[in-house]
């Protein structure tokens, strides 16, 4: 019988932790297959997160290191310093990488840092139960903004991408969604780019992925999907912030 | 080669670079910053990485993606720095990732001075990060012994799969002394390869992964049971120390660095006074050697510890004597030296006039 589709080489059989309608597992399948793609699973090097994607080391098949709360790009510089020639990733959230790990992320930007980091960007804290982030929308309610975030007491969210854009070290900065087959599509082709900066040996290359939290936010997840594009992709404008590859495909 | 004079900051790099280490990851804090200075030198000499973090957090997180990566790796720092490093340092003991760690100690609390001191032992000793976990921390107290021990150091981080503190002080760092490079002490070892190291899958079949997550109570129950077999291996095989004069002492000083130089120098002077006077240096202050206690604690009257610090070593003083004999303390905190004439002062006191 003929194979017409089978599962990504690039993700283990563990089944996935994460809650219904959560756009994780799409970002992840996404990510392990352009590894497979690429043929790059036998010398990459994963890091994790602390947040939702905590376990992200049972899933992506292939060496992996667990990070501490923001310090995945460190350690990835770590491990890059070690090993040039493999491909060394970093999958975070929002907390993670635009909360706690700030400094982390600018300086591995900053230095050209040749890893790829893919930025999953859900307007909260999922893991923890719903906080606010550094990323949460002014008027979102989180358990930590009962009445909804504003820029009087917690100021204003930030556009990771574009900040990032603005260093000389970074090669390749996109920042795509996943709400409909078309920018999920999207997604892929820009995860792949990412990583082919890398293999470019281009420098610093990361993907914002616009994600949703149905549980979190009390949504379906359809509602969810909807509210990405309504309320997040107003503030969070998809698109290309940095591209220095040489060819794109 | 012959001895080359130089200052302990300098030879513990060069030491470290000896040792096979390719790797390092720092941030600048006086008074240490010679190492920084020398590697930023010496690694591209060597086809190294020297590399400037953006902080001391990031430094260590550097050193746990390296080390997991299976390459030796170094990190050095002061007081500040070190408290900085913790939460890397708990997640390096909980993912066991070998790694060498330097703190080159000064006055404290806070930003405190730039002047040596040893108010870094109980977080070094007792665990500054959080949880159960132990770090294998050597005090030198020459440059020679600092260069000897920077390299034993990996080699004791590699075959515990742990990290090892190097615990200097600011004098230490910045004295000059002969050190000779060709007769380095140390023990042979059969250093276990990494095949635990996340280098690319490759050919191997599973997948290595660098993680200190067990999110199943029993499960991290058990594994931690298992550092603690490790820890309890090392407290059988890695004891250190030096004991000098104490087979007929009645007072046996304790101390260990730059201040257990200068507590041998008050034994000498005390002994030509004609007081019976020894000294117990502690080399590994973890684990603590109980051993040149036990040996001596029917024979010596009183102890005497002496410490650049408020006293800190002198709690495991006590534990190993296990309140058999008085235990003495005197100490200077904030970068201050404890003074020969007091310390003398101290043991003509405790011996009570007896000859």
């Amino acid at each position: 019988m003929a194979v017409v589709f089978q599962k990504t080489k690039g993700l283990t059989d563990t089944p996935f932790h994460y809650c219904p309608g959560c756009t994780h597992g799409i970002i992840h399948r996404l990510v392990a297959e352009i590894m497979e793609e690429l043929d790059v699973l036998d010398k990459a090097i994963g890091v994790a997160p602390v947040g939702c994607a905590v376990f992200a080391y049972d899933y992506f098949n292939c060496d992996m290191q667990e990070a501490a709360h923001g310090r995945a790009p460190a350690v990835a510089t770590g491990i890059k310093r070690v090993h040039p020639d493999k491909i060394v990733f970093t999958y975070q959230g929002d907390g993670d990488l635009a909360a706690i790990g700030t400094a982390e992320i600018v300086h591995a930007a900053a230095r050209g840092e040749n890893i790829t980091v893919i930025f999953v960007n859900n307007a909260n804290y999922g893991m923890t139960g719903g906080q606010m982030a550094p990323t949460t929308l002014i008027g979102q309610e989180t358990t930590t903004t009962p009445y909804g975030r504003k820029p009087e007491i917690n100021g204003y969210p930030i556009r990771v991408s574009e900040m990032l854009a603005t260093l000389e070290g970074t090669a390749y900065i996109e920042r795509v969604s996943v709400y409909d087959v078309k920018h999920v599509m999207q997604a892929k082709k820009a995860i792949k780019n990412a990583f082919l900066a890398q293999i470019q040996k281009k420098g610093f290359s990361m993907i914002e992925v616009l994600s949703s939290c149905p549980t979190n936010w009390g949504m379906t997840p359809v509602e969810a999907l909807n509210w990405i594009k309504e309320h997040m992709e107003p503030y969070y404008p998809l698109g290309v912030y940095k591209n220095t590859l040489e060819e794109v495909k | 080669m012959a001895k080359v004079l130089m200052k302990g900051n300098e030879a513990l790099a060069e030491a470290a670079i000896q040792a096979g280490c390719r790797h390092y990851f720092g941030y600048p804090i006086t008074p240490q910053n010679e190492v920084t200075a020398y590697m930023a030198k010496r690694m591209p000499e060597v086809g190294g990485v020297f590399l400037q973090a953006e902080s001391e957090v990031s430094a260590i997180n550097m050193i746990y993606g390296a080390g997991g990566a299976g390459a030796r790796v170094m990190t050095s720092t002061s007081s500040p720095g070190l408290s900085l490093m913790q939460e890397g340092i708990s997640y390096l003991a909980g993912a066991q990732v070998p790694c060498v760690i330097v703190n080159i100690m000064r006055g404290g609390p806070g930003l405190g001075d730039i002047q040596g001191a040893q108010g870094d032992y109980f977080q070094s000793t007792k665990g500054g990060g959080h949880g159960d976990y132990r770090l294998i921390v050597l005090a030198p107290s020459t440059i020679q012994e600092m260069a000897d021990l920077v390299q034993e150091a990996f080699d004791i981080a590699d075959e515990y799969r742990n990290p090892v503190v190097i615990l200097g002080d600011g004098m230490l760092g910045q004295m000059m002394e002969p050190v000779d490079f060709e007769n380095i002490q140390k023990r042979k070892r059969d250093i276990p390869e990494k095949t635990w190291a996340t280098t690319g899958r490759g050919n191997r079949e599973h997948r290595n992964i660098i993680n200190s997550l067990y999110i199943d109570p029993p499960v991290l129950e058990k594994y931690n049971y298992q550092l603690f077999e490790k820890y309890a291996k090392a407290e059988k095989n890695e004891v250190r120390y030096e004991m000098i004069n104490c087979e007929d002492a009645d007072v046996i000083l304790v101390a260990y660095g730059t201040i257990a130089r200068v507590a041998k120098n008050v034994m000498n002077i005390a002994r030509r006074e004609g007081y019976k006077v020894g000294l117990i240096r502690p080399i590994s202050l973890w684990p603590f050697p109980k051993e040149p206690f036990e040996k001596t604690v029917d024979t010596a009257k009183a102890y005497l510890t002496v410490e650049m610090s408020m006293g800190q070593m002198v709690e495991d003083v006590k534990l190993a004597v296990q309140f058999k004999k008085p235990v003495y303390f005197y100490g200077r905190p904030g970068g201050m030296i404890p003074e020969p004439s007091v310390m003398l002062e101290q043991i003509r006191k405790i011996a009570g006039g007896v000859k």
